[in-house]
């Protein structure tokens, strides 16, 4: 990175505004996505843009993840940088090379792919000896090599059996071992946990952050589950429509979302119309159901900012969600702890939330 | 009631198999041990003498003489049919994948030149490897006045010519059950063995062709054993001058009318081709086996 960039990074067109961190590239840039866009000419009609211009620095030992909705870009990025794709503009270097030219098998990277990808004529063991075995390794470094990994997965004493005859979630560890094995720079993960049940899907989060602790490998995540990049990420991007919109650590992007988008994609939003709460109309205000308290209307309800009628309760065990129908048919969620004075459907209520809570958006 | 619905469900499959099959097969079987009639067909007395014949030669003084002159045409005709599988597999590999790395449309019209062939006689098309091969055909017409040769090459009628009819007459089952395994191979699987730093020669050798193999065994076998007993091409453009199993054969039932005597050779062929799939299952099933004792 000794090359200065004309640009903070991160700024495009279009997401320079909400860029969330433009600092200078540190020397620990390990992947630098700079104005890359990419197209796909279909057959008789326009060409798609999977990617429009976007620019981001991935830091070394960094847990990134690429969030947003189907179709927003983020997996044709990793595509990207894995090289399965080459882009259509830009540029992307990954630690000190640019890898523009590199074809897939020639980058320090390894793939996690959503299917897993595992080679079903080659048992556990030969999967996670491909990749070595195509470095060349010395057979002994292989076979210690390959036992460590399988033992950094939890799947010692499944070497010899066939990907078939294993459970999602253990074929899930074995497409991680077979990509940490040859000890790559960066590890991409392409929606690794979609297709794990809940339960396993926590256990494999809690896993996955283990791992890139332990190995201090930078990795990138792409998911379309927010709950999922708020849990693990160091630092989560988020993708709508080929753009990246915001890029952050995971509480600033909760707390701070650049525009309407990132606050209803990320957790729960109320989105509320400026003009509900008397302010401009071209505004509307954002606050998190958590962040509203709610009172019996006409107690204390001095502070207040607006009133309305409960139209909608739902316990959810440790919370209850509240709908709230306020001035101009708006309807406001509530989420309060259960313990509290329980309201009924149609009591009148009186709502309020600090000012540092709610944010102004305009687009 | 369940029982009878399945057995009604299989009934037609069970009637192709059996009369167009197995009821042949044991005329064949059974034609092989009676004693041929000279006019053609057979007469009831059972005997051994047409494997009799297969082995040995009787001589005038009615002893038995051990001749291998069959045993050559045998080994011949398996050496005509191996090199004919070898050939279909080195050519239909890489057409069987220009096809499935093409685009869907593409795709459909490509296999659909491939069986394109199949609407034309094979007798015909073998008629015209004759035109197109013989010493005034195209291909010497062509070389002549190109002015690469004076003299017409001997293209026609030698174990070439037999080889480019059969290859031409089963290249295609060959490239139908090979593409049928690539097309189901998950194009994810070539993605992450180069993620892994494979070259694309390992790619093929670690990756496409392990999985690419059962296809490639299925057309062996749709290849070799109609080629075995295949009598058009060894006949038409090999000038019948060296006898292959198949005219072997076919010459029993017709100008020879020793029917005994052919059905015994296609016992002999039919019990062979067996043998070597039941070893090859037998292979197959042990592999799995081995498979499932390390699962446990």
């Amino acid at each position: 990175m000794n090359q200065a960039h004309p640009r903070p990074l991160g700024s495009s067109d279009r997401t320079s505004a909400s860029a969330g961190e433009a600092q200078p590239p540190s020397p620990a840039t390990m992947i630098d996505v700079q104005d890359v866009s990419k197209s796909f000419l279909a057959k008789g009609s326009s060409p798609v843009h999977a990617l429009k211009t976007v620019s981001v620095a991935i830091r070394d030992n960094e847990f990134f993840t690429l969030l947003g909705p189907s179709g927003c870009g983020k997996t044709t990025l990793l595509r990207l940088i894995a090289g399965f794709e080459a882009p259509t503009t830009g540029r992307i270097r990954i630690g000190d090379i640019d890898v523009a030219a590199l074809p897939p098998q020639k980058r320090p990277v390894n793939t996690v792919f959503q299917s897993y990808a595992l080679f079903p004529h080659l048992n556990v063991a030969e999967n996670v000896a491909f990749g070595l075995q195509m470095r060349q390794w010395p057979a002994a470094e292989i076979d210690s090599r390959v036992a460590e990994t399988l033992a950094m997965v939890r799947l010692e004493g499944f070497a010899r059996r066939r990907p078939a005859q294993l459970s999602g979630g253990q074929q899930q560890r074995v497409a991680l071992a077979r990509a940490l094995a040859p000890k790559p720079s960066v590890l991409l993960l392409d929606e690794p946990l979609s297709a794990l049940d809940l339960k396993l899907r926590k256990e494999m989060q809690n896993e996955l952050k283990r791992l890139q602790q332990e190995t201090g490998i930078t990795f990138v995540l792409v998911t379309h589950d927010q709950e999922e990049a708020l849990a693990m990420s160091d630092r989560i991007a988020v993708m709508r429509d080929g753009l990246i919109l915001q890029i952050g650590r995971p509480k600033d992007i909760y707390d701070n979302p650049s525009c309407r988008f990132v606050a209803d994609f990320i957790g729960e939003a109320n989105l509320i119309p400026g003009e509900s709460l008397g302010r401009d109309p071209a505004l509307t205000v954002t606050v998190r159901p958590e962040r509203i308290l709610m009172g019996p209307a006409g107690l204390g309800g001095a502070g207040a900012r607006i009133w309305g009628k409960i139209s909608a309760v739902t316990f959810l065990g440790l919370d209850t969600l509240y709908e709230v129908r306020i001035a101009g048919e708006v309807r406001v969620r509530v989420r309060r702890r259960e313990s509290e004075e329980g309201f009924q459907r149609g009591d009148p209520v009186a709502l309020d939330w600090p000012a540092t809570a709610e944010r102004e958006l305009s687009s | 009631m369940e029982r009878n619905r399945t057995l009604l469900l299989i009934a037609p499959a069970v009637l192709v198999i059996g009369f167009f099959m197995l009821i042949p097969m044991f005329i064949a079987l059974a034609y092989s041990f009676l004693t041929a009639n000279p006019y053609g067909g057979v007469l009831p007395p059972p005997t051994f003498d047409a494997y009799v014949q297969f082995l040995f030669q009787r001589d005038f003084d009615d002893s038995l003489v051990y001749s291998p002159s069959y045993i050559f045409i045998i080994l011949r005709s398996v050496y005509l049919a191996v090199a004919t599988t070898a050939i279909c597999l080195v050519l239909g590999l890489p057409v069987a994948w220009y096809i499935v790395c093409q685009s869907e449309a593409r795709r459909r019209f490509l296999l659909f030149v491939i069986t394109l062939p199949f609407w034309i006689n094979t007798l015909i098309r073998t008629y015209c490897w004759i035109l197109i091969l013989r010493d005034e055909g195209v291909a010497n017409n062509l070389l002549r006045h190109l002015g690469l040769i004076a003299q017409p090459l001997p293209l026609l009628y030698n174990d070439g010519s037999i080889l480019l009819g059969l290859v031409y007459t089963f290249l295609p089952f060959m490239v139908l059950p090979i593409y049928s395994t690539l097309e189901r191979i998950d194009p994810r699987l070539i993605e992450a063995a180069y993620d892994l730093y494979a070259t694309r020669m390992a790619v093929f050798r670690r990756v496409v062709w392990p999985l690419a193999k059962p296809g490639a065994l299925a057309g062996a076998t749709l290849v070799f054993a109609p080629s075995l007993g295949s009598f058009l091409a060894p006949d038409l453009l090999g000038g019948g001058k060296k006898l292959l199993i198949g005219s072997l054969i076919q010459m029993q039932f017709t100008s020879s009318r020793n029917w005994p005597f052919g059905a015994a050779l296609s016992t002999v062929v039919t019990v062979a081709v067996l043998l070597v799939l039941v070893w090859r299952t037998r292979q197959t099933y042990r592999r799995d086996q081995r498979g499932r004792e390390q699962r446990a």
